[in-house]
C-alpha cells in the first residue's frame, strides 16, 4: 500500500508577537491510497489549516509534507489534486459546464476534448442536463455537486474537501454523501475530508483523525472498519452508533486534555 | 492617523510630480526663458497657454485689478462664497435625497412612478435651468444652492434605497418579534445599515454640489464666486492667463477640501464597524 | 394585462397625470412664459424647429460621444495597465478619487484655449476629463476587488497571473466598468453642454439655448431641454443594450436574483 500523503512533524504559527497563534504542533499523519480520511476537531483547532497545507495553499512553519511523493509545492504545481471549499465558487460568468471545464482549459485541453470530459463528470454528479445553466439557477446542494464535477475534471489523485456540504440543510447532506461515496467508489480517489460532523465523518470514512483544540495535534486516529457499500440502512446499525461514540470520546479527550497519541494506525 | 499621513505624503508625492511634468514640458517646447531657447515649439507649452508655476502662484499675491486687492484674497472670498453655495445645496440635497428614499423603501408604489424620473431628472442639463431658477427665486446664492441640491440629491436618494434595503431580513423579523414600530425599525436597523451607502454617496454628491454651485453662477449673471471669477478671468485671458489657472486650482482645491472633509466624517462616524468604509 | 406592462402604469399615469397639471396649472394661473411655457407651447416649439433642433443636437452629440470615447478609452488603458502592479493601484487610486473631486468644468475655458474654441475638441476634451476618472477607478475597483475564495481557488490550479487574470479578473471587472460607463453615458452630454457654454462653435444645443433665452424665447429653449434629455437618456439605453448582450449572465442573475 503507498502513501499519498505523508505529514511529519508539522508546526504551523500564524502572525508574530502579540498577535502569534499556534494553529497546528506537532502532526504527524500518514494518508494511504484510496483511503477517505476525516479531520475532526472542535472550531479552531486548525483542520481547515491543515488541508491547505495539504494543498500547498499555504506554508508550514515546520516540518514536511509530502504528496504523492513530493513536495506539496510541486503537487500543487503538478495539478495533483482537486480542491472543493465549502462555498461553491462557481463563476457567475460561465454556464455550468464551462465552469467544469476551468481547469482543463487552463490546462491546455482542446475544446472538443474538455467539452466531453465536462459532460462526463457532470453526468458523474447526476447533474446530466443541466450543462447550459447558470449557478445562480441552481439549488446549493446543486451548485456544490457542480464544484465535486470541476474538482475531479482532470482526474486528479487526491481529493481536498474543506465542509463541502456544511451549509445544506441534513436530508441534502445525507443524500449528497451517498453521491460523493459513489463517486469515491467509482473514480478511487484519495479524499481528505475536513468536517464539523461526527456522523458525517463516520459514515464517509475508512479512518477519522480527531484533532484537538487549538493548538490542534491529533490525539486520535480511529479506524472505521464498517461494511462496504454504506447506506442509509448503515446509519441504523449498532456498529456505527459504536464508532459515533467512540470518536465523539476522542473529541471530548481532545478538548480538556493534550496529550497527542501515535498517529499510525 | 499613518493612514492619513501616507495618503497626504502620496498625494503631494504626486503633485510634485505633475509640477516636474508641467515645467519639463515648457522647458522643451515653451517660449524662450533668459538664455534658453528651448528645442521644440509646442503652441500647448507657450506662456499665453501654460504660464509658468511660479507666475501662477506669484499671481496670488498681485491685485487682480488695478489697485485692488490682491488675487488670493479675492479668489479666497470667492471660494467662501461658492462653498456657502456648495454647502447649503449639499445639505439640502443629502437631506431630500435621504428622505425621497425613506419615502421610497416605505411606498412600493410611489417608488415605482417616481425612481424614472428621478433617474431621468440627472439628464437634463441642469445648466440650461440655471438662469430661470436664479430668476423665479430671486434669492441670489440661495438659488445656486438650490442648482447645486438638484446635482446633490441622486446619488443620495439611490445609495439610500439600496442602504435602507440592505439589512438582513432576519433582523427586520427580529424586530417584529420585539413589536417595534415602523419608526423603531427605520432608526435602529435601517438607518445604520444604510449609514456606509450613504457615506459613499455623500463623497459623490460633496463633488457633484461644487460642481453645480459654479454651474449654477456661469449663466446667471452671478460674478460673486469662483464660476464668476471663472468666467471674468477667462475673458481678459491674454492680459493675465495666470489668474485664470489660479482661479482653477482654487476651484480644484476646494472641491478636493470639501471631499476630504466628508471623508473625515465618513472615518469618524464608521470607525470600528465591519468593513469600516471603501476608499 | 401581463405582470410587465402592469409594472409600467405607476412612472406612465405620473407622466401623463404631472404634464396635464402642468397645462392646466399655467393656464389657470396665467403664469407667465417667462417662467413655465406651456407643454402645448413646447411641443409646438419642438415640431417648429425640428429641422435646427436636429442639427445642433447632432453636434453636440459629436462632441459628447466622441469625448466618451477619448476619455473612456484611456481609462480602460490606464486601469488595465496599473491593475498589474497591486502598489502602482493603490496609490494610484486615492489619487484618481481626489482629482475626481475637481470640478473638472472649471477646465472648460483652457481647453477651449488649448484646442481652439472653434474646434469641437476642446468640447471633447473636456468630456474626455470628466468620464476619465469614474471608468478609470471602477475599472481598477472590478480588477481588483475579487472574492479571495476566488483567487485561492486558482492557486490551487498552479496557473500564471496572466491566467487568473485572465479568466478571473477581466469577467469579474465587466459588471463595475458597465456601472461606471452608464453613468459617463449621461454625463459626457451635460458636459458637452456645459463646456459650450464657455463659447466656440454656435450650431450647438448650449449656444442654442442660450439664444432662445437671451430672446426670451422660452418655449424654444425647453424644447432644447427636451432634447437634449432625450438624446442623454437614448445614450443610457443603448449603454444598457449592449450591457445586456455582453453580460447576459448579470442581468438574469440580478433579475433572478431579485425576483
Amino acid at each position: 500500500m503507498s502513501t499519498v500523503v505523508a505529514i511529519r512533524g508539522v508546526h504551523k504559527v500564524f502572525g508574530a508577537g502579540a498577535d502569534r497563534t499556534v494553529a497546528l504542533e506537532g502532526i504527524d499523519l500518514e494518508i494511504e491510497k484510496g483511503a477517505f480520511v476525516s479531520l475532526i476537531g472542535p472550531s479552531g483547532c486548525g483542520k481547515s489549516t491543515l488541508l491547505r497545507l495539504i494543498g500547498d495553499l499555504t506554508g508550514v512553519t515546520a516540518g514536511t509534507v509530502q504528496v504523492n511523493g513530493k513536495s506539496a509545492v510541486q503537487a500543487r504545481t503538478d495539478h495533483e489534486y482537486g480542491i472543493v471549499f465549502q462555498s461553491p465558487v462557481l463563476f457567475d460568468w460561465r454556464t455550468v459546464q464551462r465552469n467544469v471545464e476551468l481547469p482543463i482549459e487552463l490546462s491546455g485541453l482542446a475544446p472538443a476534448a474538455r467539452a466531453k470530459r465536462a459532460r462526463e463528470m457532470l453526468a458523474l454528479v447526476e447533474l446530466a442536463g443541466f450543462e447550459e445553466r447558470y449557478p445562480w439557477q441552481l439549488s446549493g446542494g446543486m451548485q456544490q455537486r457542480v464544484a465535486i464535477a470541476r474538482a475531479l475534471s482532470f482526474a486528479p489523485s487526491i481529493l481536498l474537501m474543506d465542509e463541502p456540504f456544511g451549509a445544506l440543510d441534513e436530508m441534502s447532506r445525507e443524500r449528497l454523501n451517498l453521491e460523493l461515496l459513489r463517486i469515491w467508489q467509482r473514480t478511487g480517489t484519495t479524499i481528505v475530508f475536513v468536517t464539523h460532523s461526527i456522523p458525517e465523518a463516520v459514515f464517509l470514512s475508512t479512518q477519522v483523525a480527531v484533532m484537538s483544540a487549538r493548538p490542534g495535534r491529533i490525539v486520535d486516529l480511529i479506524d472505521i472498519d464498517l461494511a462496504r457499500p454504506r447506506d442509509e440502512l448503515t446509519r441504523e446499525q449498532p456498529s456505527y452508533f459504536q464508532h459515533v461514540t467512540r470518536v465523539r470520546e476522542s473529541l471530548r479527550r481532545g478538548d480538556g486534555q493534550r496529550t497527542p497519541v501515535a498517529a499510525a494506525p | 492617523m499613518l493612514r492619513a499621513a501616507r495618503a497626504l505624503l502620496s498625494f503631494a508625492a504626486f503633485l510634485t510630480v505633475i509640477a516636474v511634468i508641467w515645467e519639463l514640458a515648457k522647458l522643451l517646447g515653451g517660449d524662450p526663458v533668459g538664455e534658453w531657447t528651448p528645442p521644440f515649439a509646442w503652441r500647448i507649452a507657450n506662456d499665453l497657454n501654460m504660464p509658468h508655476l511660479w507666475d501662477i502662484a506669484g499671481s496670488f499675491a498681485a491685485p487682480a485689478q488695478r489697485n485692488g486687492p490682491p488675487l488670493g484674497l479675492l479668489l479666497a472670498g470667492a471660494a467662501g462664497f461658492t462653498f456657502r453655495e456648495a454647502f447649503g445645496g449639499f445639505v439640502f440635497g443629502a437631506a431630500l435625497g435621504l428622505g425621497l428614499a425613506i419615502v421610497f423603501v416605505h411606498s412600493s408604489l410611489l417608488e415605482r412612478a417616481l425612481v424614472p424620473y428621478v433617474v431621468a431628472s440627472q439628464t437634463i442639463p441642469i445648466i440650461a435651468i440655471a438662469p430661470m431658477v436664479v430668476i423665479w427665486l430671486q434669492a441670489g446664492w440661495v438659488s445656486v444652492a438650490v442648482i447645486s441640491a438638484y446635482l446633490t440629491f441622486f446619488p443620495v436618494t439611490i445609495a439610500g434605497i439600496r442602504g435602507l434595503r440592505s439589512p438582513d431580513p432576519r433582523a427586520v423579523e427580529l424586530m417584529r418579534s420585539y413589536a417595534a414600530s415602523p419608526r423603531e425599525l427605520l432608526l435602529k436597523v435601517r438607518l445604520p445599515a444604510a449609514a456606509p451607502y450613504l457615506f459613499a454617496a455623500l463623497k459623490v454628491a460633496a463633488t457633484a454640489s461644487v460642481v453645480g454651485a459654479i454651474i449654477g453662477e456661469l449663466p446667471s449673471g452671478i460674478r460673486d464666486g469662483l464660476g464668476g471669477a471663472i468666467l471674468n478671468f477667462n475673458q481678459y485671458y491674454i492680459s493675465g492667463p495666470e489668474k485664470l489657472w489660479a482661479a482653477i486650482v482654487v476651484a480644484a482645491l476646494m472641491g478636493i477640501a470639501f471631499f476630504a472633509l466628508v471623508r473625515a466624517a465618513e472615518v469618524a462616524v464608521l470607525r470600528g464597524r465591519l468593513g469600516g468604509s471603501a476608499a | 394585462m401581463t405582470a410587465r406592462l402592469r409594472q409600467a402604469i405607476p412612472p406612465v399615469a405620473v407622466f401623463v397625470a404631472v404634464l396635464g397639471l402642468w397645462e392646466l396649472a399655467v393656464r389657470a394661473f396665467g403664469i407667465s412664459q417667462f417662467l413655465l411655457p406651456r407643454p402645448t407651447a413646447i411641443a409646438i416649439a419642438l415640431s417648429e424647429h425640428a429641422d435646427e433642433l436636429a442639427t445642433v443636437g447632432r453636434n453636440t452629440l459629436v462632441e459628447a460621444v466622441g469625448g466618451f470615447a477619448i476619455g473612456g478609452g484611456a481609462a480602460l488603458v490606464v486601469g488595465f495597465a496599473t491593475a498589474r502592479w497591486v502598489a502602482a493601484s493603490r496609490v494610484l487610486l486615492p489619487f484618481a478619487i481626489a482629482a475626481n473631486s475637481v470640478p473638472i468644468i472649471a477646465f472648460a475655458p483652457i481647453m477651449n484655449n488649448w484646442f481652439g474654441i472653434l474646434n469641437p475638441l476642446s468640447k471633447m476634451m473636456v468630456v474626455a476629463v470628466l468620464v476619465f476618472f469614474p471608468i478609470m477607478i471602477n475599472t481598477l475597483r472590478g480588477l481588483t476587488l475579487v472574492d479571495p475564495a476566488s483567487i485561492e481557488l486558482m492557486r490551487s490550479y498552479a496557473t500564471s497571473e496572466l491566467d487568473v487574470f485572465r479568466t478571473v479578473r477581466v469577467p469579474n471587472a465587466l459588471p463595475y466598468i458597465f456601472t461606471a460607463v452608464k453613468v459617463s453615458a449621461t454625463l459626457s452630454l451635460i458636459g458637452a453642454i456645459v463646456a459650450e457654454y464657455f463659447g466656440g462653435a454656435q450650431s450647438v444645443l448650449g449656444q442654442f439655448i442660450i439664444t432662445e433665452a437671451a430672446f426670451f424665447r422660452f418655449a424654444n429653449a425647453w424644447a432644447a431641454i427636451v432634447v437634449a434629455s432625450a438624446i442623454s437618456i437614448a445614450f443610457f439605453l443603448i449603454i444598457l443594450g449592449v450591457e445586456r448582450v455582453a453580460l447576459p449572465w448579470h442581468a438574469s442573475a440580478r433579475a433572478g436574483r431579485e425576483a
